[in-house]
């Protein structure tokens, strides 16, 4: 008797076919680019820096569920996007261990303590990005010029080369010559090993939004932020700022598509993802110009990242229906 | 060709999945041997039932009287023996229904004649022959026609528009009827103008019916105040704010009725149903359903008779296949899905949709990763995640600060939701105990 087996359930009857590990699996993708680009610059090391990372990061959520008797979710690709997010932030000559140590503080203490994908108030690639930074600062800015021959498993000893924006800043590398700005483009330049190529990294974010993964608001606000105020408070005075290379070197383009948009640390409401953009843009600008790093991107969007749920609390969107009542 | 869609903000595309039954033309659906029809078919008090058990009824005949202003009457759709009366699980719960045993003669009852003479009718007669023939509102909300006809003195009324979005999926009830039966539509408008002295009136049709849209224009070319306006192809465009909003431009205000901005909105099987009445007299006793999808093995567009159980229905159209596992009264969007295949069908059945089990496996739902998909999906402009995560947590004020109340329940957050969250389960269940609360 089919009556007996009908199925009775609320509506929607349908669903959307997009499902959380499709949307990872997206963001995979859009950061493919970037990584065949790494390991072109910066040889088997770059891709090897990523695997370990990406490992740890795995591993990491995995025990942690396991530990706690949670369900298993490992095979949602957030861990995955993570690992690789963390990976791009990384110099191509760390030592080994230190990727694993930032996986495991990434999905343990940023994202499992503070309740698991969706629940975590910082970007945890950032985050752990940040704790190593702070804790080993000489091997996390020890950067290589591309195509330096790395050895694949012993921690090269190399000599750290100028970023662009350390030139630019001309604090440590004053005198050296700024990279052209098609090599800074294509990502021919010092840096981490994610966030050099800025061709490769605006094909991944031009994927994610035509994906709608991500919306414009954040990467287009953020972007176009740093290049008006590098531009207006320039080193010569107003309206002298090297507004192009500020654009296209530093991981802008890395923070702006993929760190930023990161769903949980970022507000949901149009307006705040707009706000969060301008915000992450406006500090950037403002550690880039008279901060001490050379760099700005990453605490920018961590400290966006804080002031997210306010965002989120005061950008409530006008309801439909919210007009005057004709008299 | 086409200059500019109108819209409005937010919602959906889904699989329309409308190729199933679009281009199959309205067939006459079996009388069946018994009808079971419910006295509650509207929004508004049930119906009191003036026959008696043993009666003889005709077809069109009143057998229910509408009980109080909003309400609506209700009629036999064939003629035949009264053989019960008592409470059966109708679709949306346990109902009255009067049971008449067909004699197959289908004999109108002698109180049926037509009008024909719009000219000579005034405002208040087109309410009373609308209100006698139980019209209520054909694309699923029921709420009874006449009380639209006549809407309170303070709201000066002055736009009139035929929804024909028919946005959600599968359904082609009203497409087919824009196809077939343009004219009637186009005079039932020019009824509802009449009735309420509009001068102008819109049709609304989204743009994926083509040959409706066709159809409608070249019945319409003549008249100088009736404007068909093509709508993007959105669900929830037929929503009745989001049309207004899409039409005319003007936002019915939170917890407002659209007559309280000069709107009054009425769907065009509807506007079919009371072109019939004031022409030929006939009551709502019959109506289009969309049988469709792939559970059923020949999808068609029916013209059924009130009362017909959906089992009949279903038969007609060659049967269940073996994996059907959800029977749905209305569309896949909104529909009430069916526990029983002894429903009747009512004035508001637009459609019966029968998915398959692959179709409604159970999705596990995910942690809410706030990609805010439903955010921009919301047309009502809410933040259904936070109002979904303030029920869950018991925080019914914070749910009401989220405007939980303004929500309709399109269910396009549901829909959306990578996380596969049953996000507009929670908010009914905020929005019900909110109301109990209230009591």
């Amino acid at each position: 008797m089919i009556n007996n087996r009908l199925i009775v359930s609320s509506s929607p009857h349908v669903r959307s076919e997009e499902t959380v590990s499709s949307v990872m699996l997206d963001v995979v993708i859009a950061l493919t680019p970037a990584l065949i680009a790494a390991a072109y610059f910066f040889g088997f090391r770059a891709l090897l820096v990523t695997a370990v990372t990406v490992l740890s990061c795995v591993v990491a959520e995995y025990a942690w569920q396991k530990v706690n008797h949670q369900p298993i979710t490992i095979n949602d690709w957030s861990a995955v996007v993570t690992g690789i997010l963390l990976a791009f932030n990384l110099p191509a000559t760390v030592p080994l261990w230190m990727p694993v140590v930032g996986g495991f503080f990434a999905i343990i203490v940023v994202k499992q303590f503070f309740g698991g994908l969706g629940q975590n108030f910082m970007n945890p690639a950032l985050a752990a990005r940040a704790f190593l930074l702070a804790s080993w600062p000489v091997e996390m800015t020890k950067w290589v010029d591309p195509f330096s021959n790395l050895p694949l498993l012993k921690t090269p000893d190399v000599i750290s080369s100028a970023t662009p924006l350390a030139i630019l800043k001309g604090t440590e590398a004053a005198g050296q010559t700024m990279p052209s700005i098609t090599s800074l483009f294509l990502g021919n330049i010092g840096g981490t090993i994610g966030e050099t190529s800025v061709l490769m990294l605006l094909i991944g974010g031009l994927w994610l939004i035509y994906r709608k993964v991500i919306s414009w608001r954040i990467p287009v606000t953020f972007i176009a932020t740093v290049g008006v105020l590098t531009f207006i408070f320039g080193k010569d005075g107003f309206f002298t700022g090297n507004a192009i290379y500020h654009v296209l070197s530093g991981g802008l383009m890395l923070g702006a598509f993929f760190m930023a948009t990161d769903y949980a640390s970022s507000p949901v409401t149009p307006k705040g993802q707009i706000i969060m953009g301008i915000g992450a843009g406006i500090i950037t600008s403002v550690i880039r110009l008279y901060g001490g790093y050379p760099e700005g991107v990453s605490y920018s969007i961590l400290l966006m990242n804080i002031a997210a749920p306010l965002i989120d609390r005061y950008t409530t969107p006008v309801k439909f229906g919210e007009v005057k009542v004709r008299a | 060709m086409e200059t500019k869609l109108f819209s409005f903000k937010g919602g959906i595309h889904p699989n329309y999945q409308k190729q199933l039954t679009q281009d199959k033309t309205i067939e006459r659906g079996l009388v069946p041997d018994v009808v079971r029809i419910p006295l509650v078919q509207h929004i508004g008090a049930p119906a009191t039932p003036i026959v008696k058990v043993g009666d003889h009824v005709k077809m069109g005949q009143q057998i229910g009287k509408a009980n109080g202003f909003i309400s609506a009457n209700v009629h036999a759709s064939v003629s035949g023996k009264v053989i019960a009366i008592e409470n059966r699980a109708q679709i949306g719960g346990v109902v009255p229904t009067i049971i008449i045993e067909n004699d197959g003669s289908d004999e109108l009852d002698d109180s049926i004649k037509g009008y024909w003479h719009l000219e000579d009718l005034s405002s208040q007669d087109i309410m009373n022959i609308v209100h006698e023939a139980g019209i209520v509102g054909m694309g699923g909300a029921t709420f009874p026609s006449h009380v639209k006809l006549s809407p309170p003195k303070e709201h000066k009324i002055d736009t009139v528009i035929l929804n024909g979005a028919e946005c959600e999926p599968y359904l082609t009830s009203d497409h087919r009827t824009m196809v077939e039966h343009p004219e009637e539509v186009v005079w039932g408008l020019k009824v509802i103008l009449k009735g309420l002295g509009v001068e102008k009136g819109y049709i609304g049709i989204e743009n994926n019916k083509p040959d409706a849209i066709q159809a409608i224009k070249n019945v319409c070319n003549k008249e100088q105040n009736i404007e068909i306006v093509v709508l993007e192809t959105k669900y929830p465009q037929g929503g009745e704010k989001q049309l207004i909003k899409a039409i005319t431009g003007r936002e019915v205000p939170s917890k407002r009725l659209p007559s309280e901005i000069g709107c009054v909105i009425f769907n065009v099987g509807t506007s079919r149903a009371i072109a019939r009445a004031i022409k030929l007299g006939i009551p709502l006793i019959e109506r289009v359903v969309t049988v469709t999808g792939k559970g059923v093995k020949v999808p068609q567009n029916l013209l059924v008779r009130i009362g017909t159980s959906f089992e009949e229905v279903i038969k007609q159209c060659g049967g269940l296949v073996d994996s059907a596992a959800k029977v749905i009264s209305g569309g896949p969007m909104m529909g009430i899905a069916q526990g029983s295949l002894e429903v009747s069908v009512t004035k508001g059945t637009s459609g019966i949709l029968v998915l398959t089990k692959d179709e409604v496996a159970e999705m596990k739902p995910y942690p809410c990763i706030k990609c805010a998909r439903c955010v921009d999906a919301c047309p009502m402009g809410l933040l259904p995640l936070k109002v979904a995560n303030t029920v869950q947590a018991g925080e019914l004020d914070m749910a009401m600060e989220y405007n939980i109340l303004d929500c309709i329940e399109c269910g396009c957050c549901s829909y959306i939701c990578p996380a596969k969250r049953p996000l507009l389960q929670y908010i009914r269940l905020g929005k019900a105990k909110i109301r109990s609360q209230k009591r």
